[in-house]
C-alpha cells in the first residue's frame, strides 16, 4: 500500500509534465497554417467538434500514458528484480496465495480513473452531439453514392459533387455549417479529420454532423467505411471560403449553364449517348441523378471523387477509359470514337 | 539383448500402414487427438490467413501501387479477417480446451466424445467451405470468387444488389456451419467441467484454464447464437424475398450491426479469455509461486464475461447513436478496463517475489503482458466515443486490434505451444529455437503494429486498396510492411522448430517444467484412457501437494 501511494504522486507529476508537453505542442499546431505531418492530421484540429474532441484525446492520452509509464515499470523491475539467479538454491520461494487489502486497492484505483475518464467523455460528446441548427447557420445534404459525394444546398438552390464549398466560422460570430448525412446505396463515412469526427451514411437511416472551420483553406478527408471495390478513392475536399468569396461560389453555381442555346457537336454526342442516363446539365435535356451533376464541372479542381486533377487530358481519359483512372468505378467506358471524344471533351469544358 | 526380443513385437504393432493410421485419425473420438486436429488444422490456416496479409503489405507498401487489383485487395482483407477470426484463433483456443481440460480435471475424455469429433468436423468442413469459394463463387454474373464483404459484412453490400454471383453465400454458409461446430464445442466444454470433474476438485480447485474456458464457453454459446440468427436472416433475404437488412425495400442496415457486433464484441473475450488462462499457467510454473489472488481472477473473469456482453455497439459510434445511447456504452466499456487491471495487477503479483526462468513459453507470457497492456490502453482511447469519431474505422484501430488477437492472444498460444509440446509430443522443442522465434517475432510484432498506430491519426482509414500520396502515411506503411517479414521468419523457425523436436528433440518425461497441475502426472503422451486410476486431489496445485507433502496447499486454501 505504501508503494502504491508513493507512485500515486509520482503519477500526478508525470501527468502534469505531460499535459503541459501536449499541449504546447498543440497551441503550436494551431498557430501552423500547414498542419504537421499529414493534411488529415487528427491531432492538428480547425473546427469545433475537432477541437473538442482533440481536448479529450489530450487527457485520455496523458492518463493512459501514466498508466503505461507505472504498469511497465512495475513489469520490467519484476522481470529483472526476480529472475532466477546463477547461485540459486534450488528452493521454492516463499509461495504467497494473495492479499485482500492489495487487491481492493489495485480494484478502487482504476475504478476512480474510470469515473474521471467517464465523466470527461460524456461532456464532450453532449458538447458535439446536442448542438442545433442556429438561424446563420448552412445546411447542406450530403448523399454518398459508389463512390462519389453528391451535394446539395436545399436553402441555397445548388446541387454540386465532390468538392464541398462552406464560408469561414468567425469564433465571434459563427456561421457553422450543418451536413445532413444520406445515402443512395450502401454505408459510407463522412471523415475530414481537421474538422470533425466521422459520422456514416447509411441508406434508410439520416444521420447529420456540423463543422465551423475557423480557418480558410483546403480541407481533405475520404469515406471511411467499406462501401465496395472503389472505396479508396472516394476521396472529401472541403473548401473553406472567406464569406464574400462563398457568396460568389453560391452565385455562381445558381447561374444557369451558359451557351444552352448553342448546339456543338459535343453537346449532340453527349446528349445523344448514355451520358445522360446518369448525369445532369440543367437547362438541357440531361437530367439523370445516378452520377455527379455536370452543370457546374469546370468549377471543380478535380475529377471522379478527387481521384484525378479537371484537365482536359484527365477528362477525356476518364470518359475513354475510368478503369485507368479508377478500377472498378461506375462510369462505364463510353466506346466512342477519338473525334467524340474530343468534342465531348471541349462541350464539357464549356460547363462553367 | 533379451530386453530387444521383448521390445520387437510392440513396435512392430506399433507400426500400422498409413491408410490405417490417417483412418484412425479421422474417426477418432479421443479427446487429445481432437485437439491435436484442431491445432494443426488451425496452423495450415494460420500460414494461409498469414499469406494473405503479406500480399495486402506487399500492396500498401507505397502511394498509388498497383501490386494487386482493388478487387483482388477486397478478398484478400474478407478472406484473411474471417479466416483469422474463425479458422485458426477459434480452433487453436478450442484445440487446447479440448486436450487440456480433461487431462486437468482428472477426467477420461469430454463428456461427449462423438459430438466433439462432429463440432470439429463441422469447424473444418467450415473453413474449407469458405476457400471453396475461389472455385465453386464464379457465379452467374463472373462477379467475383473469394467474398469481398468485409469481414463483418454490412448491410446493405451483401444483398444480391451489391454482391452478384455466390461469394457472399459462400461466407455466409461457412460461418453457419462452423458455429454450429463452435456451439457443439462450448456445450461439450461446459459440461465437461460441470460434471466431471474428478474427486476433490470443487468448482473453486479447479486450475484457473477449466475456469476461464467455462467462461469463455458460457460467452460462445450466448454470441455465436445471434450470429447463426443474422446469418440465416441474410440467406432468407437473398433467396427468399426477406427484407431484414434490404434497405431498398425498407430493411435495417443498422440491425445488421447490432446482430454482428453483439456477437462480434464477445468473440474478442472468447479468444482472449483461453490467452487470459495460458498465461495463467504458465506465469506461476515459470516464476515458482502460485496464482496470486485466485478467487479474485475468477471474479474478475466473470465479471469480463458479463460486462462484455454490454459494450457491442462501442463498434458503433459513428453510426449516429443518440448520445445517450453512445454514453452507456462508453461507460460499460471503460467498466471493463477495472477487471481487465485487476487480472493485469494478479499476474505481476504473481511475478513478483518469484524466481522468474525465462524459458521460452514465459518469454512469450510477459510479451503478452506488455502488450496486453497497451492494447488495453488504446481500448480505452477507442472506448471514449467522441475520440473514436476519429480513431474509428482508421488503422489505429486496425493497430489496436492487432495488438490484441496477435500481441495478446497469439503471443499466449505461442506459449501455449511450447509449453505444452513435450506433454503432446513427449518430445522437448528446442530452447534455442524458440528463443529465436520469439525475437524475430516480437521485432517484428512491434515494427508492424505500433507503426501502424501512426497512419490511423493521421487520417488513414483502413480496407483501402491504396492511398493517395502527399498525405504523410508512405514511410509509416513501409515501416509496417518490413515488420512483416521477421514476423514470418519468426513463423517458419516455429514450424521448423516443431517439426524437428517431434522427430529429433530428446525425450520430454512426464513432467518437464516441474508443474503442479494433474496433467504433467501423466506420460507424455498420454495414454487414451489419461489416466489409470482417476486421481484424488485435495488442492488447486495437487502436484504442489506431492512433491512437497510437508508444506502442502491444502492447509493454506
Amino acid at each position: 500500500m505504501q508503494m502504491r501511494g508513493g507512485k500515486n504522486s509520482n503519477t500526478v507529476d508525470v501527468l502534469d509534465t505531460f499535459v503541459f508537453v501536449l499541449s504546447s505542442a498543440a497551441v503550436a499546431a494551431a498557430q501552423n497554417t500547414a498542419p504537421p505531418l499529414s493534411p488529415t492530421n487528427i491531432f492538428a484540429p480547425a473546427s469545433t467538434p475537432a477541437e473538442s474532441i482533440f481536448g479529450l484525446s489530450m487527457f485520455v492520452l496523458s492518463v493512459t500514458a501514466a498508466i503505461f509509464v507505472v504498469v511497465v515499470s512495475l513489469l520490467a523491475y519484476a522481470a529483472v528484480k526476480f529472475r532466477k539467479r546463477n547461485n540459486d538454491d534450488g528452493r521454492e520461494p516463499p509461495q504467497v496465495y494473495g492479499s485482500n487489502q492489495v487487491e481492493v486497492a489495485w480494484t478502487v484505483i482504476p475504478i476512480l480513473i474510470v469515473v474521471a475518464l467517464f465523466m470527461a467523455t460524456a461532456r464532450v460528446i453532449a458538447d458535439v452531439q446536442k448542438v442545433s441548427p442556429s438561424a446563420n447557420a448552412i445546411e447542406v445534404v450530403a448523399i454518398g453514392h459508389q463512390f462519389w459525394w453528391e451535394y446539395r444546398y436545399p436553402h441555397l438552390g445548388v446541387v454540386t459533387a465532390n468538392e464541398l464549398h462552406v464560408p469561414v466560422s468567425d469564433p465571434q460570430h459563427p456561421t457553422p455549417t450543418f451536413i445532413r448525412l444520406l445515402s443512395a446505396d450502401t454505408d459510407h463515412s463522412f471523415w475530414v479529420p481537421r474538422l470533425a469526427g466521422k459520422t456514416d451514411l447509411i441508406p434508410n437511416h439520416p444521420n447529420s454532423s456540423w463543422i465551423d472551420p475557423h480557418e480558410v483553406g483546403l480541407y481533405l478527408g475520404q469515406c471511411a467505411q467499406y462501401c465496395g471495390t472503389q472505396h479508396a478513392k472516394m476521396l472529401l475536399r472541403v473548401y473553406v471560403q472567406p464569406r464574400d468569396e462563398f457568396e460568389r461560389w453560391i452565385q455562381q453555381q445558381r447561374q444557369p449553364v451558359s451557351g444552352t442555346d448553342v448546339v456543338s457537336e459535343g453537346r449532340r454526342v453527349f446528349e445523344s449517348t448514355a451520358c445522360i442516363n446518369c448525369h445532369t446539365v440543367s437547362g438541357t435535356v440531361a437530367n439523370g441523378r445516378f452520377g455527379p451533376d455536370l452543370t457546374h464541372l469546370m468549377s471543380r479542381e478535380t475529377i471522379a471523387a478527387g481521384a484525378a486533377l479537371n484537365t482536359p487530358e484527365n477528362l477525356r481519359l476518364w470518359i475513354q477509359k475510368p478503369e485507368v483512372i479508377k478500377p472498378g468505378s461506375l462510369m462505364p467506358a463510353m466506346e466512342l470514337t477519338d473525334r467524340e471524344l474530343d468534342a465531348v471533351t471541349a462541350y464539357l469544358e464549356t460547363l462553367r | 539383448m533379451s530386453t530387444d526380443s521383448i521390445a520387437w513385437p510392440q513396435t512392430e504393432t506399433a507400426v500400422q500402414p498409413l491408410v490405417d493410421r490417417l483412418h484412425d485419425w479421422v474417426t477418432t473420438v479421443d479427446h487429445k487427438r481432437l485437439g491435436i486436429l484442431y491445432l494443426g488444422y488451425a496452423l495450415v490456416f494460420l500460414v494461409i490467413g498469414g499469406i494473405e496479409a503479406g500480399i495486402m503489405r506487399i500492396q500498401l507498401i507505397r502511394a498509388h501501387n498497383d501490386f494487386v487489383s482493388p478487387q483482388v485487395f477486397n478478398r484478400l482483407f474478407t478472406m484473411h479477417g474471417t479466416t483469422m477470426i474463425f479458422f485458426v484463433v477459434m480452433p487453436l483456443v478450442f484445440g487446447f480446451a479440448n486436450y487440456l481440460i480433461p487431462l486437468m480435471i482428472g477426467a477420461r475424455d469430454m463428456a461427449f466424445p462423438r459430438l466433439n469429433a462432429f463440432s470439429f468436423w463441422l469447424t473444418a468442413f467450415g473453413g474449407l467451405l469458405l476457400y471453396l469459394s475461389l472455385l465453386g463463387a464464379n457465379g452467374l454474373y463472373g462477379a467475383g470468387n473469394a467474398p469481398d464483404v468485409g469481414w463483418f459484412a454490412y448491410a446493405p453490400l451483401t444483398s444480391r444488389t451489391f454482391s452478384v454471383g455466390h461469394s457472399t453465400d459462400f461466407w455466409t454458409l461457412s460461418l453457419l456451419v462452423s458455429g454450429f461446430g463452435s456451439i457443439g464445442t462450448a456445450v461439450n466444454i461446459l459440461t465437461t467441467i460441470l460434471c466431471m470433474r474428478c474427486p476433490g476438485m470443487s468448482l473453486a480447485k479447479m486450475p484457473l484454464l477449466a475456469w476461464l474456458n467455462l467462461v469463455m464457453s458460457g460467452m460462445v454459446v450466448l454470441a455465436i447464437s445471434p450470429l447463426t440468427a443474422a446469418q440465416l436472416m441474410l440467406l432468407v433475404d437473398r433467396y427468399l424475398g426477406g427484407h431484414f437488412f434490404d434497405t431498398q425495400a425498407g430493411g435495417s442496415a443498422v440491425m445488421w450491426m447490432h446482430f454482428f457486433w453483439v456477437f462480434g464484441h464477445p468473440e474478442v473475450y472468447v479468444l482472449v479469455i483461453p490467452g487470459f488462462a495460458f498465461a495463467s499457467e504458465i506465469i506461476p510454473v515459470f516464476s515458482r509461486k502460485a496464482i496470486f489472488g485466485y478467487p479474485v481472477m475468477v471474479a474478475a473473469t466473470i465479471c469480463i464475461g458479463f460486462i462484455g456482453m454490454s459494450v457491442w455497439a462501442h463498434h458503433m459510434f459513428t453510426v449516429g447513436m443518440s448520445s445517450n445511447a453512445n454514453t452507456f456504452f462508453v461507460l460499460s466499456t471503460m467498466a471493463i478496463a477495472v477487471p481487465t487491471g485487476i487480472k493485469i495487477f494478479n499476474w505481476l503479483a504473481t511475478m513478483w517475489g518469484g524466481k522468474i526462468e525465462f524459458k521460452t513459453p514465459m518469454l512469450f507470457c510477459v510479451g503478452f503482458l506488455f502488450q496486453f497492456l497497451i492494447a488495453g490502453l488504446t481500448g480505452i482511447m477507442l472506448g471514449a466515443a467522441p475520440f473514436d469519431w476519429q480513431l474509428g474505422n482508421s488503422y489505429f484501430v486496425v493497430a489496436h486490434f492487432h495488438y490484441v488477437i496477435v500481441g495478446a492472444i497469439l503471443f499466449t498460444i505461442f506459449g501455449a505451444f511450447y509449453y505444452w509440446f513435450p506433454k503432446m509430443s513427449g518430445k522437448m522443442y528446442s530452447e534455442t529455437l524458440g528463443k529465436l522465434h520469439f525475437w524475430l517475432f516480437l521485432i517484428g510484432f512491434h515494427m508492424t503494429f505500433d507503426f501502424m498506430h501512426i497512419p490511423g491519426v493521421l487520417g488513414m482509414p483502413r480496407r483501402i486498396y491504396t492511398y493517395e500520396p502527399g498525405r504523410g502515411w508512405d514511410v509509416w506503411n513501409l515501416i509496417v510492411t518490413v515488420g512483416v517479414v521477421f514476423q514470418a521468419l519468426g513463423t517458419v523457425v516455429f514450424v521448423v522448430n516443431l517439426v524437428w523436436s517431434y522427430f529429433k528433440g530428446a525425450t520430454a518425461g512426464s513432467d518437464p517444467w516441474d508443474a503442479w497441475t494433474l496433467e504433467w502426472s501423466t506420460p507424455s503422451p498420454p495414454p487414451a484412457y489419461n489416466f489409470s486410476v482417476i486421481p484424488t486431489v485435495q488442492s488447486r496445485r495437487p502436484l504442489w501437494d506431492l512433491k512437497h507433502p510437508d508444506d502442502p496447499d491444502w492447509k493454506y486454501e
